[in-house]
């Protein structure tokens, strides 16, 4: 079986190729990258004409919520809209009901992606059991059950000691662990950033400090311990600083930001609207700028959507009791290339930090389309306007900030190992 | 209703052109009264006009008129408040309409219905306006935008609490005049304070001098950005000042590192009688209520002579009287002719 | 060159001047007549206070107690506001100006002569009159209009008219006193005929 992606501008930041070719995919991996119109034998063609080819995307902070809360979203649900926006693997974090944080669960995820899934699934593992912060969890056995990191995101292990423990312990098993910056007591109550525009509207606060403190933290244990430490959704100017000055000194910390975070600021919030309430918070004009500059001079490795479904009693309700988190898989890739054509990124840059930033640091084989690698691939239309409609949405939920926002770019074919797994032609045909 | 929106009916009689023609003018204020924030001088000094006709009536032997007859008001209160939801329930009552109040204990509001379902609910039983106190910021927010029927904020959260600044700023321009250039210092829980937040509004808003204080886990710089003075000690606030608002400090405060102690608070930002001497000779006291005598403000001072912290509840029902009025006692708004 | 104080009340849109009811000296004459009969209604002119109806009948009370002084004492005179007890508040649009009402006397036992410049329907007169009641119990309530044009939707009656005039429903009368500006004329309005589009129905 013989698949050739034909004359797409294929681009791959692991070899800065950035030039018309046919990807030439055999039993779910990439055999060659050929001059356009070599290939004269193939069992099935893809056009790409016109459209850019990349590597499929790897988002590396997703939450697909089953088990525990299938009605926000499920496996076969996420891994669909994953497709939908490109995005070929998915790294899904551990905060379900019951909470990854043994063998089980892992199991029962690996199951569901196997039969339901239409991406790679990755589960992350939790740090500590139940996410409390109180013990570590069995991290060994996660890792040997298939989780390709640890992380307690949604909650900080606020006790030093633990997480100094963690980064420790993992490193027998080579697995990143992943934090999720906060101080839970400088955010105690809050909604949204602290600044004016909390105290205008009479929200709790959730200071940058917050996170600056935590950062700082984390870059310290780090550094002292030597193990790999990766930061989830980088939101502040401050901390995106220390990650810089960390790498410099040679700390072996990556860092993660969200296209919300990156696009928007603190005024979305506007009166009172609960899509735009997440954790991190939106941050100020002066944040956004910083992550900008971080993801263009490399201190920010990769772009992640911290997909965080949730349905309308969550959502729909007074802004303080709303839950935190908003969806991306759909959004990453069009709001990504806003970035380039504002000239914030290059092309190859805005591709590494989709795919090829995250492998590695999670340790993967994935966001390139070197010879060999799994014919992991999105075939990206990056000048089809569309508008963002949740009744169009392919999560189960709703919550995105960005609905009946104008974009440009998408993801009109998507392969999976040699697998079309999402095509926009054979979509709207179907939706008339 | 429905067969209202289609085209505004002529005018039949000689009152309904006069009224059309010689006192047409643009509503007050809009649909729904959420807050003070971004309303101009004349619309607030309108609410205040009309809340002086409104005190009239209160001042009558029969202290009813029929403006309202017909309306029916529901007072949803999801936080406990029996100052407010009795003042509106009587400026209501005075202009004859019919008011229900939901909230407490024994409503669905304990039995886990959400905000807007229980707000649905009344709506479906077709209100003339809902009056809202919440314990969540932007609920009434919220709200006026799934709702038909105007929606009142009786206060929410720690956002704002518009009829309370109204009924000050009447209180004030009762006392004293014209506010252009008098100073007001506001003292106490700034960031916890929806009181003051209206008020911060309304005061830049009629051209009075803002000063206000806290202790520095109380404050935030945000109020300058509203033309407000910031003081972390309470003298420099209240010195020369022509009006002195002593907010509530919640007990809950205390120890949770915000403020040590009361015993602490009261001796660094309490209203002493020695406080009140830095003020103008004249000064006026006030406060939202409920007091914490002994605390914020010490008994002498609140039962003393500069007091008009009565004066504030009084009017608080004429400034009601005058929202309901305005809000309730209107036709379509599309403009005629 | 005329230099007006006040601004002249200003002429509906979509209405012409049809003919003048009431020039100055027949308006001067109308109330003077009407002055009279109250007088001789009322023999104890202690016991009689005139009350304006806001906005049209202030200043026609006003004239009316100076023609009813007796030896330089005129009756007392007060302004109700029915702004509050009218019963078209969801029909007329934005709200109306809430006017002050002053009684600054007990109206219990005396006779209360209710002033307004135009009697139409009878329902501003309703409302006064409910408004009124609310301030005491008088011994009785008459009324007082400078014209009468008919069309009535309400049981009442003037008392004492300066002039009944026929009109249709779709005039109006307008009484322009010197006091708001005016020159003391009493007009009839009609519509005219060929109203530009939009322009003169609402």
């Amino acid at each position: 079986m013989r698949l050739v992606v034909e004359g797409g501008l294929v681009i791959d930041p692991s070899s800065r190729l950035e030039e018309a070719r046919d990807v030439v995919i055999e039993d779910g991996k990439v055999v060659a990258l050929a001059t356009p119109g070599e290939v004269r034998v193939a069992d099935q063609r893809l056009d790409a004409r016109g459209r850019w080819v990349l590597p499929g995307l790897v988002d590396m902070h997703v939450h697909l919520r089953e088990p525990g809360e299938e009605h926000k979203e499920t496996v076969a649900s996420g891994t669909h809209a994953a497709a939908a926006g490109g995005v070929t693997t998915v790294a899904c974090m551990a905060n379900t009901i019951p909470v990854n944080d043994n063998a089980a669960v892992t199991d029962y995820i690996l199951r569901k992606a196997k039969s339901e899934g239409l991406v790679n699934v990755l589960p992350i593992g939790a740090v500590t059991r139940g996410l409390k912060g109180e013990e570590l969890a069995d991290l060994g056995e996660l890792a040997e059950a298939g989780c390709i990191a640890y992380s307690d995101d949604g909650q900080p292990v606020m006790n030093s000691r633990l997480a100094r423990n963690a980064l420790e312990y993992a490193r027998s098993f080579e697995r990143l662990v992943i934090s999720h910056c906060e101080d839970r007591n400088l955010t105690r109550g809050g909604a949204m950033n602290e600044g004016d525009l909390s105290v205008k509207l009479g929200l709790g606060g959730m200071p940058s400090v917050a996170e600056d403190v935590m950062v700082a933290r984390d870059i310290a244990l780090g550094a002292y311990t030597g193990a790999r430490i990766h930061i989830a959704h980088l939101s502040t100017a401050g901390a995106v600083e220390m990650v810089r000055r960390a790498k410099r000194s040679g700390v072996q910390v990556t860092a993660e930001a969200t296209p919300h975070h990156f696009t928007l600021t603190e005024e979305a919030v506007g009166d009172y609207d609960t899509h735009a309430k997440m954790n991190p918070p939106l941050r100020s004009r002066r944040d956004r700028e910083a992550l900008l500059a971080g993801l263009a001079d490399g201190t920010i490795d990769a772009i992640a959507t911290d997909h965080a479904p949730h349905d309308a009693t969550c959502k729909h309700i007074e802004f303080g009791l709303a839950a935190f988190g908003v969806v991306g898989l759909e959004t990453v890739l069009p709001l990504t290339l806003d970035l380039v054509r504002k000239g914030v990124l290059s092309r190859t840059r805005a591709v590494e930090l989709l795919g090829l930033g995250a492998s590695r640091a999670l340790g993967i084989a994935k966001g390139t389309l070197a010879v060999g690698a799994d014919a992991d691939l999105a075939i990206v239309d990056p000048d089809l306007e569309w508008v963002f409609q949740v009744d169009r949405m392919r999560s189960k939920s709703r919550n995105s900030p960005f609905t009946g926002y104008k974009l440009r770019g998408r993801a009109v074919t998507t392969v999976v190992s040699g697998r079309v797994v999402h095509d926009t032609a054979r979509t709207q045909a179907r939706e008339g | 209703m429905p067969e209202r929106a289609t085209s505004p009916r002529p005018p039949t009689s000689q009152e309904s052109l006069d009224f059309a023609i010689g006192e047409h003018h643009a509503p007050l204020l809009g649909k729904h009264l959420l807050g003070l924030e971004g309303l101009s001088r004349e619309q607030i000094q309108g609410v205040l006009d009309v809340a002086r006709r409104m005190k009239d009536v209160s001042e009558r032997p029969v202290k009813k008129v029929p403006t309202l007859r017909g309306k029916t008001v529901v007072c949803l209160f999801h936080e406990a408040s029996t100052r407010t939801r009795s003042s509106f329930e009587i400026a209501a009552k005075r202009l004859s309409a019919d008011t229900i109040n939901v909230g407490g204990s024994g409503s669905s509001t304990t039995k886990g219905e959400t905000l807007l379902d229980t707000a649905l609910n009344l709506e479906a039983m077709r209100p003339d306006a809902i009056v809202v106190r919440h314990s969540e910021s932007g609920a009434c927010n919220f709200l006026a935008r799934q709702v038909e029927c105007p929606v009142i904020n009786a206060g929410d959260g720690a956002h704002e609490h518009p009829s309370q600044g109204l009924l000050d700023l009447f209180t004030m321009q009762e006392r004293l005049g014209s506010l252009e250039g008098l100073k007001v210092a506001i003292v106490g829980d700034l960031l916890h304070s929806r009181v003051v937040r209206s008020n911060l509004y309304g005061l830049r808003a009629l051209g009075a001098e803002v000063h206000l204080c806290g202790p520095g886990t109380l404050i935030s710089p945000w109020f300058e950005s509203y033309g407000a003075r910031l003081h972390r000690r309470i003298e420099p606030a209240i010195e020369g000042a022509d009006v002195i608002m002593m907010l509530r400090i919640q007990r809950e405060r205390q120890g949770t590192s915000t403020i040590p102690s009361l015993r602490e608070y009261e001796r660094f930002f309490g209203l002493s009688p020695a406080r009140v001497g830095l003020a103008k000779p004249d000064v006026i006291i006030m406060h939202p209520g409920p007091m914490n005598r002994g605390v914020e403000i010490s008994p002498e001072v609140a039962d003393g002579p500069y007091s008009v912290i009565l004066d504030q509840v009084t009017n608080g029902v004429a400034v009601r009287m005058a929202l309901l009025y305005l809000l309730v006692a209107r036709g379509s708004d599309a403009p005629r002719g | 060159m005329t230099t007006k104080t006040a601004p002249r009340r200003r002429l509906p849109r979509g209405y012409r001047i049809a003919r003048n009811l009431l020039g100055p000296a027949e308006l001067d004459a109308a109330l003077g007549a009407m002055a009279s009969e109250i007088r001789s209604r009322n023999p104890e002119p202690d016991q009689v206070a005139l009350i304006g109806i806001r906005r049209g009948g202030v200043h026609l009370a006003n004239r009316l107690a100076k023609l009813l002084a007796v030896a330089g004492r005129e009756p007392p005179v007060g302004i109700v506001d029915i702004t509050l007890y009218r019963d078209d508040l969801d029909r007329v649009g934005p709200n109306p100006i809430v006017g002050s009402t002053e009684i600054p006397f007990e109206i219990e036992g005396i006779t209360v002569v209710l002033v307004d410049d135009v009697l139409y329907t009878g329902r501003t007169v309703r409302a006064a009159l409910d408004a009124l009641l609310d301030y005491g119990r008088p011994r009785g309530v008459q009324l007082a209009v400078l014209v009468d044009r008919g069309h009535r939707e309400l049981p009442i009656q003037p008392d004492y008219a300066g002039l009944r005039e026929a009109t249709r429903p779709t005039d109006q009368v307008e009484v322009l006193l010197a006091e708001e500006g005016g020159d003391d004329t009493a007009v009839l309005l009609e519509r005219e005929v060929a109203a530009t589009p939009g322009g003169a129905h609402a």
